[in-house]
């Protein structure tokens, strides 16, 4: 882990890779008082703080002498999602994966997906798979238009479209699931350590 | 008591301290781009420094009090308009922003804070994820809390913000290894012009190319405000309030926390340096 300088209000500690990123999250899960943000990203981890209430210094002392336990993942819940895999792109997925259709909706819900973290708009969640080998190219063209409930993948992830928006993830099925509401308090489904199962809603 | 919007000018919104903690969810923390002001308005009304004010880009708001209020303006100087001090406005009199004279937001507090509805904790108005109130239109009718204790105080000493050059002060950045030592010295020694597209996203930045000195992707990664982000065309990106949780670009470096507030209030033209 190597912790560089984000100014006088952050830290950022960069990792290997997301396995590392992961422990490392799970391992800041009691921030001193003055930090405001524990954001994990794909090697990195960014903490801010109010420099008024808690010194730089201490903030970066609290990350090095964090104790990541590899394998480790942020304590978040479990979310079962059902999906009519009805996707555009569900054909396309299937070539990618060198399989059948039915075979991609077979093994995108039979493992376990782990939100990472998320990033693009609120709620879009990064989750990746405890099994398999997913390795998804984007759509060559971004749609203009997402709507909200997709369930997509990309590279080595999956997730749901918050809400409608562009996007070039491959799309392989919808849920009526809200996963980003604002009179609901986490507003997201999809928050960094959540597992999601996806269920085949037919 | 309510206020009602007559004209919003260019672009009003409602602001607090915005939504810190929630960025591992994707929201970012917004609230009002110089929150110094936005504060000492609300000390000179006698709010608490987290109610909602109205933060008035480029002046031209104009609003009638339902009811008597207090109010007091920060922030960007209007001509026309009561400065850092406490102000009563008469019920069903109103109360125009010109143009300010330095400066490009200023801060309205109204006694009791504006109470429209918060979403996620806040009532701040995010205007790059969309979320909290929209901007103001004509015709808004906006509530108004109640009010605490009063404060001790008439008028308040404040620096207005300049309409010359700014000078503030860079700390290094995650990547600033990203950019030859050359580079660093473009960036302190060059005299930076807001463009006409920055926003409460960011300032966008005119002057010499800030070229990397290596190539390749950076896997997107958290940043807080005051981040000087640098993308392909080497034009340097200022992120304020509204900035996205993450991003793509490499970040060169960062204005001090204390002399965002400042950045805040420059002015499409103006000018800024940044001192290491």
């Amino acid at each position: 882990m190597r912790v560089l300088p984000s100014g006088d209000a952050a830290v950022l500690a960069e990792l290997a890779d997301l396995d590392e990123v992961l422990a490392l999250h799970a391992a800041l899960d009691a921030p001193p008082a003055g930090v405001l943000d524990v954001v994990p990203a794909a090697r990195t981890v960014l903490v801010s703080f109010d420099p008024a209430a808690v010194p730089g210094d201490a903030v970066v002392r609290w990350v090095q002498a964090a104790r990541p336990v590899a394998g480790a993942r942020p304590e978040a819940g479990e979310l079962e999602v059902p999906v009519v895999y009805d996707g555009e792109d569900l054909a396309d997925v299937a070539a990618a994966l060198g399989c059948s259709p039915a075979e991609v909706v077979a093994r995108h819900t039979g493992t376990v997906w782990t939100v990472a973290f998320c990033g693009f708009a609120p709620g879009f969640g990064y989750a990746t798979a405890a099994d398999g080998d997913w390795a998804i190219p984007r759509r060559s063209t971004p749609r203009t238009r997402v709507p909200a409930g997709s369930v997509a993948l990309a590279g080595e992830f999956s997730s749901v479209y918050p809400r409608e928006s562009p996007g070039g993830w491959q799309l392989v099925g919808r849920t009526d699931l809200a996963m980003f509401d604002v009179d609901r308090d986490p507003a997201a489904l999809l928050r960094p350590g959540v597992r999601v199962r996806f269920r085949d809603a037919g | 008591m309510t206020l009602t919007v007559l004209a919003p000018g260019p672009l009003t919104t409602v602001q607090d301290l915005g939504r810190p903690g929630r960025a591992a969810e994707g929201i970012g923390r917004s609230g009002a781009c110089d929150r110094a002001s936005a504060a000492l308005a609300n000390r000179l009304v006698g709010n608490p420094v987290g109610a909602a004010v109205l933060e008035v880009t480029a002046g031209g708001l104009l609003v009638r009090a339902d009811a008597g209020v207090w109010v007091a303006l920060t922030g960007a100087r209007c001509t026309g308009t009561p400065y850092a001090s406490p102000t009563w406005v008469p019920a069903g009199s109103t109360l125009r922003l010109g143009t300010p004279v330095s400066g490009l937001r200023s801060y309205l507090a109204v006694r009791g804070g504006i109470a429209v509805d918060p979403v996620l904790g806040s009532r701040s108005t995010d205007l790059l994820s969309g979320l909290g109130p929209a901007p103001l239109a004509a015709g808004d009718v906006l509530p108004v809390g109640t009010a605490g204790p009063w404060p001790g105080v008439d008028v308040a000493a404040v620096a207005e913000p300049t309409a010359g050059e700014l000078v503030v002060a860079v700390r290094p950045g995650p990547r600033a290894d990203w950019f030859a030592d050359d580079v660093h010295r473009t960036l302190a020694t060059t005299s930076w012009s807001v463009t006409g597209d920055s926003n409460r996203v960011g300032l966008r930045l005119a002057g010499p190319e800030l070229a990397r000195q290596r190539d390749g992707e950076l896997a997107s990664e958290g940043m807080v405000r005051g981040a000087l982000q640098v993308p392909p065309s080497g034009q340097p990106v200022l992120f304020l309030a509204d900035h996205p949780v993450t991003g793509g670009y490499p970040v060169i470096g960062y204005v001090a926390d204390a002399d965002v507030d400042c950045c805040a209030q420059l002015a499409p033209g103006q000018t800024v340096r940044f001192r290491r």
